[in-house]
């Protein structure tokens, strides 16, 4: 090892000491974040804790921790410390496994913790050939070599599985990089492209369009490049009154024709151009969506109105509007319609929102239907690091996997002549991890050779 | 026959299991263990059939889901992973005695579950951010390793108690004769611990996979997922601890028990005294 004249800082970044200071820094730190509210503005901390508090606070970057300088420091120096640890074992690794069994001495089988000795009556030369093809049905490739006095085979699985640790470790990298490309905050400071990575919002009322976000924290206008219109909004809700679904119908528009309709739910988000939306929230307005027919006839009409004023559908010679409504909160449950042909007196009557109502006049019976107008709230993000994460995840638990469940398995076998003309046999094996399995199976596979 | 009142006899029958084996472990005599490995055992397999049978009526009623959505499902399932997880372990390494440690722990789980007035037991529909696949792959992966946590933490207690008696070789000596071997009990914590790390790793991976669905964030640093990365973060230091500093015995068996304190707090003291994301929890 060159241990002895390293560089003082690799040193220190190699050491696993660190690792254990660093894991319950972050543990300890992590808390402080669930403890003190994050995000609020300043007078919720002078308010919660007094002034001054709160100016620690704000100069500590406490109110909004897990972005700060220092916490995002403790990480890269964790990501440093994960790196220069893991380079500096890795050679060592190597040469664990390109080491060859054959060159082991003799002497030192009888050492391992698992060895054991049969005698065969047969001669070294048939005994030798016996273990080898006795090895390969068991699916053991074993290596010979003859040395003066003795014959050694060699059979390893799983010398690979030594780089399971390494595959953990790698995995957290790729997802602290995958963090680090998806952050709005580098696309804004470092890259200064906010459109390469972003979060924000945007409410659409429905049948109305929007082509641009507007980005958390910032505030900042992003614009999307296309256009995104709301057809409908609407809510489901169960049998006792707990909301079931929240679905917008979408129209994406790029280039000014339609390219995409589609529904987005909550835990179903569209995907376009890289670009994610998800239902978030809505927003109901005092204005109605009206859907008129007549009965028999082609025609229909859908207009948006607003209460108390006069609305004309002049192919069909009718005109209505919406002159009384109860409500309940923002969202409206009944609605009070004025309605004429101007033949006659006008009619007037009480209809439930989202509820047909057939509407008997002198010049036809009409169909008459009307929902409060939405608008929807959609967040939307770009995420360009989101498949790191994900790959980094995946490969996480491939190499938990196998640091864990995995080991490195060799078996030996000494064949040596004896004075009568027997062979002795030493078997010993060697698992570098879960060792009682190991042995479990090494002795049944001896037992299978004596047999 | 309701899946609730199944519920009530696997409760009964895990409080009677809980008995015997501190039976056992108090006065060793081995059929008394034979019985409250019995009564784990049936306790199990009615759960199971409640389970199912929840799952049936949640259908029945047309909000059909898997019983996993809320504080009340997901306690009853800790009770059936830490169970079960514990039987296995009891076939495969032949220690009993470990009942003891562990299935109060999963007794305690269902009674509260059955009789705290904080926890609402009705099959509730789903809002719309829990409708999601997502959802039951997190939660199954999160608890079964809690329940792989709280056995781990009960083999950390039994470790200290065997061997602060064997130290004293005082009257507790005789009390803690019965218990495995302080290397056996060690070896055990620490392939626990092993086997729940995976698993709270799956967990804590789905849960973001199912934030981003949800929400387009896979992690906002809401004081669930924070706590349940603190926790990761310590049994990640008694891994590495062990590893490479060649940690064992006492001070493994107290990461054990801390370990699982965290836990505990990152299921249920974050509903309780924290707010964020994850309050559906808490009503
Ligand atoms: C939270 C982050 C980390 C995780 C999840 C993690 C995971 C693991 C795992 C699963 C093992 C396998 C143990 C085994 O079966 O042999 C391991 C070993 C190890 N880790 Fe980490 N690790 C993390 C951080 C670190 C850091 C920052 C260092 C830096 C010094 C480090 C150094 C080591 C070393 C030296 C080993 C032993 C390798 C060997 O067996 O030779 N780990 N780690």
């Amino acid at each position: 090892m060159t241990s002895q004249k390293k560089n003082p800082i690799i040193a220190l970044f190699a050491s696993v000491q660190l690792a254990l200071s660093l894991l319950f820094l972050l543990a300890a730190t992590s808390i402080i974040g669930t403890l003190i509210p994050q995000n609020n503005i300043l007078n919720f901390y002078i308010e919660k804790y007094g002034a001054k508090t709160a100016s620690l606070l704000q100069i500590l970057d406490i109110t909004d921790m897990y972005n700060s300088w220092w916490f995002l420091g403790l990480l890269a120096f964790f990501s440093m410390n994960l790196i220069v640890c893991s380079l500096e074992r890795i050679p060592q690794v190597v040469r664990t496994i390109r080491k060859d069994g054959l060159a082991v001495p003799p002497e030192q089988l009888e050492k391992l913790p698992l060895h054991k000795v049969l005698t065969l009556t047969a001669s070294p030369g048939e005994t030798g050939q016996r273990v080898s093809s006795f090895l390969s049905g068991h699916g053991w490739k074993a290596r010979q070599t003859e040395k003066e006095g003795y014959q050694l085979f060699f059979a390893e699985k799983g010398a690979w599985t030594r780089f399971g640790v390494y595959v953990v470790h790698c995995s957290i990298l790729i997802i602290l990089a995958g963090a680090v490309v998806g952050s709005s905050t580098v696309a804004n400071k470092i890259l200064h492209n906010p459109y390469f990575a972003f979060k924000g919002s945007m409410m659409i009322p429905e049948t109305d369009n929007a082509d641009h976000i507007v980005a958390f924290k910032s505030n900042k206008r992003i614009d999307l490049g296309f256009t995104v219109r709301c057809d409908s909004f609407a809510i489901e809700f169960y049998s006792n009154g707990m909301p079931k679904t929240y679905r917008s119908r979408v129209t994406v528009i790029d280039g000014g024709k339609p390219v995409l309709a589609t529904d987005i739910e909550v835990n179903k988000p569209l995907t376009y151009k890289g670009i994610t939306f998800y239902q978030s929230s809505y927003q109901p307005y005092q204005d109605y969506v009206v859907s008129l027919k007549k009965q028999g006839g082609t025609v229909e009409k859908t207009e948006v109105i607003a209460p108390a004023r006069q609305a004309d559908w002049s192919e069909a010679g009718v005109s209505y509007g919406i002159i009384n409504r109860e409500s309940q909160g923002e969202v409206t449950r009944r609605i009070k319609v004025w309605f004429t042909d101007n033949q006659g007196e006008p009619s007037q009557f009480w209809v439930n929102v989202n509820q047909e109502a057939k509407v008997e006049r002198p010049s036809g019976t009409y169909l008459f239907q009307a929902r409060q107008l939405y608008a929807t709230g959609l967040q939307v993000a770009k995420d360009p690091g989101v498949w790191l994460v994900y790959s980094g995840c995946l490969l996480m638990l491939v190499g938990l996997f196998i640091a864990f469940f995995l080991s490195h398995r060799k078996i030996y076998v000494l064949v040596r002549p004896q004075e009568d003309g027997s062979s002795r046999i030493l078997f010993a094996g060697d698992a570098n991890k879960n060792k009682v399995v190991f042995s479990e199976k090494f002795t049944d596979l001896i037992s299978k050779l004596e047999t | 026959m309701d899946s609730s009142q199944l519920f009530g006899i696997t409760m009964i029958a895990y409080l009677f299991s809980a008995a015997f084996y501190l039976g056992l472990f108090i006065f060793k005599t081995q059929r008394i263990g034979l019985i409250g490995m019995l009564l784990a055992l049936t306790g199990v397999i009615v759960q199971t059939a409640a389970l199912g049978l929840r799952w049936y009526e949640s259908y029945r009623m047309g909000v059909g889901h898997a019983p996993l959505t809320n504080m009340y499902e997901s306690l009853v399932f800790f009770a059936w992973c830490t169970t079960l997880f514990y039987l296995f372990m009891e076939f495969r390494f032949k220690a009993r005695v470990i009942g003891a440690f562990v299935m109060p722990c999963a007794a305690i789980a269902m009674a509260y579950a059955s009789f705290s007035s904080r926890i609402d037991t009705q099959i509730n529909p789903l809002i719309p951010a829990l409708q999601s696949n997502w959802l039951i792959a997190h939660v199954v992966t999160c608890f079964i390793g809690y329940g792989a946590f709280a056995v781990a933490g009960g083999l950390g207690l039994m470790y200290l108690m065997k061997l602060s008696a064997v130290d004293k070789k005082s009257t507790d000596a005789s009390l803690c004769a019965s218990l495995p071997e302080l290397k056996v009990i060690d070896d055990l914590t620490h392939k626990t611990i092993v086997f729940g790390f995976m698993w709270l790793s799956a967990g804590i991976i789905t849960g973001a996979i199912w934030a981003n669905e949800a929400w387009g964030t896979y992690w906002s640093w809401d004081p669930k997922e924070t706590w349940s990365i603190i926790t990761w973060f310590m049994y990640a230091s008694t891994l590495h601890a062990r590893f490479t500093r060649g940690w064992r015995g006492r001070r493994i068996a107290w990461l054990a028990i801390i370990g699982f304190l965290a836990v505990f707090f990152t299921y249920f003291g974050v509903n309780f005294l924290l707010s964020g994301l994850h309050s559906y929890g808490s009503n």
